[in-house]
């Protein structure tokens, strides 16, 4: 038991930045990792063994998903909005690009991204946390690289529109 | 046909570029790629794309981990709910004394916007607070001489017994309850005031939240103490005052834990 708090322990600073990530605000991010981390204490008795790190991430995904849906019920306020928003952490130009670029993606695809490419989990860990045949997990990798390639290569004008 | 011959499929260049391929086939692709100028640009591309998501993120994961999300401060608090006031009030200060630094009561639509399920909810008890509060003819629906009848309409739409606590040791008078849309179902809102005119609400509903650490929030000019408690969140929101406040917390917290039979 001991062990796994510190598994779990461990894991927070990544899960802080993969949350930072996906919410692009700072005290969103850490109410989503303490969600995360109250969850993954409660259920400690149904972890028997495995990955805690690729769990926890899991864990982390689906309350992000809980939050996007519950914030697309409410009408007042769009995405583009959400990143207009201001972050705590004081991004250069080159980061609010990047930001904005990953604004634009599906939920799905952003997840496959950000978790392979900034948390460093294999493709057959980011299947398990996504619950897909690796197959779809490279497809979402794929459609992510094409969509930040064109928004940085200058479509934002279209975007704009949407706003 | 070798390795080095073999065409290379799309997959295999991301498999290249996140360095899922086994040694000599990277080596081939790499070898490819030096002859496929245009395939080259675009593996540039997404290794750039992969280079800025790192340098706009990978900072946080070296910042120092915030006292509520350490394991002890979340064990401690999430334990103590249970237990009693005085302990959840030690861990709130906690919570209070770090929130100071960072945004502290993050009103405005930006925290409507982000939240998880527990911002969510706080938000709307304070847009619900700052708007009734002013409010001098039609504050409540249902005034507080009608306690009876405030209770069984608000247990019937809630789905809970309401327990609508009695603050008169404070010199808190009920003015009375609303029901309001809350982000997951109808929502209860009780407000009391006080001699001096300061008014106090409640606001509670059944949460779909997990059963969380006691927060508190502090803004300019409005505070509030929220809680989790048995499938049903909390918000109490009143005038930024801290230790008035957090007797009336504690009063509605000690009443309600009493009644707690009724709502199981």
């Amino acid at each position: 038991m001991a062990t796994f708090r510190q598994d779990v322990e461990a894991t927070i600073p990544a899960l802080r930045r993969y949350a930072r990530a996906l919410t692009r605000n700072a005290d969103t991010a850490d109410d989503l990792v303490q969600d995360t981390l109250v969850r993954a204490l409660r259920s400690e008795h149904l972890f028997h063994g495995g990955d805690v790190r690729s769990w926890l991430y899991t864990i982390l995904t689906n309350l992000n998903r809980n939050r996007l849906r519950s914030l697309a019920r409410r009408p007042s306020l769009s995405s583009l909005d959400d990143n207009d928003a201001p972050d705590l952490a004081g991004p250069e130009a080159g980061g609010r690009d990047i930001e904005r670029a990953l604004a634009t993606l599906v939920e799905d695809q952003r997840n496959a991204l950000l978790l392979v490419v900034l948390e460093g989990l294999t493709y057959r860990e980011v299947a398990e946390v996504q619950a897909v045949p690796i197959g779809t997990v490279m497809s979402r990798l794929a459609r992510a690289r094409v969509q930040i390639k064109s928004y940085l290569d200058g479509e934002r004008p279209a975007l704009r529109r949407v706003k | 046909m070798n390795d080095r011959d073999s065409p290379v499929s799309e997959d295999e260049l991301h498999a290249y570029v996140d360095g899922e391929l086994p040694a000599d086939r990277r080596e081939a692709v790499a070898a490819w790629l030096a002859e496929h100028p245009e395939q080259a640009a675009l593996v540039a591309a997404w290794r750039a794309q992969a280079e800025s998501i790192r340098a706009r993120f990978d900072s946080v994961a070296d910042e120092p981990v915030p006292e509520r999300l350490k394991l002890d401060n979340l064990l401690r608090s999430t334990r103590a709910i249970r237990r009693s006031w005085t302990s959840v009030a030690a861990a709130a200060a906690l919570v209070a004394f770090l929130a100071g630094g960072t945004a502290g009561w993050m009103a405005r639509g930006a925290t409507a916007a982000s939240p998880t399920g527990f911002e969510t909810f706080t938000a709307e008890a304070l847009d619900a607070y700052k708007l009734y509060v002013v409010e001098v003819r039609h504050p409540v629906e249902v005034p507080g001489s009608d306690r009876a009848h405030m209770t069984q309409w608000l247990s019937k739409r809630l789905g809970y017994e309401q327990n609508i606590p009695d603050l008169k040791s404070l010199g808190l008078t009920l003015v009375g309850g609303r029901l309001l849309p809350g982000p997951t179902g109808a929502a209860a809102f009780y407000m009391y005031e006080a001699p001096s005119g300061e008014r106090y609400t409640i606001y509670c509903a059944k949460a779909r939240v997990p059963e969380t650490s006691l927060r508190y929030k502090d803004g300019e000019r409005y505070s509030a103490f929220y809680w989790v408690d048995d499938k049903v969140a909390y918000v109490v929101s009143g005038p930024a005052e801290r230790e008035k406040l957090e007797a009336v917390s504690k009063a509605i917290y000690d009443q309600l834990d009493k009644g707690d039979t009724k709502k199981s």
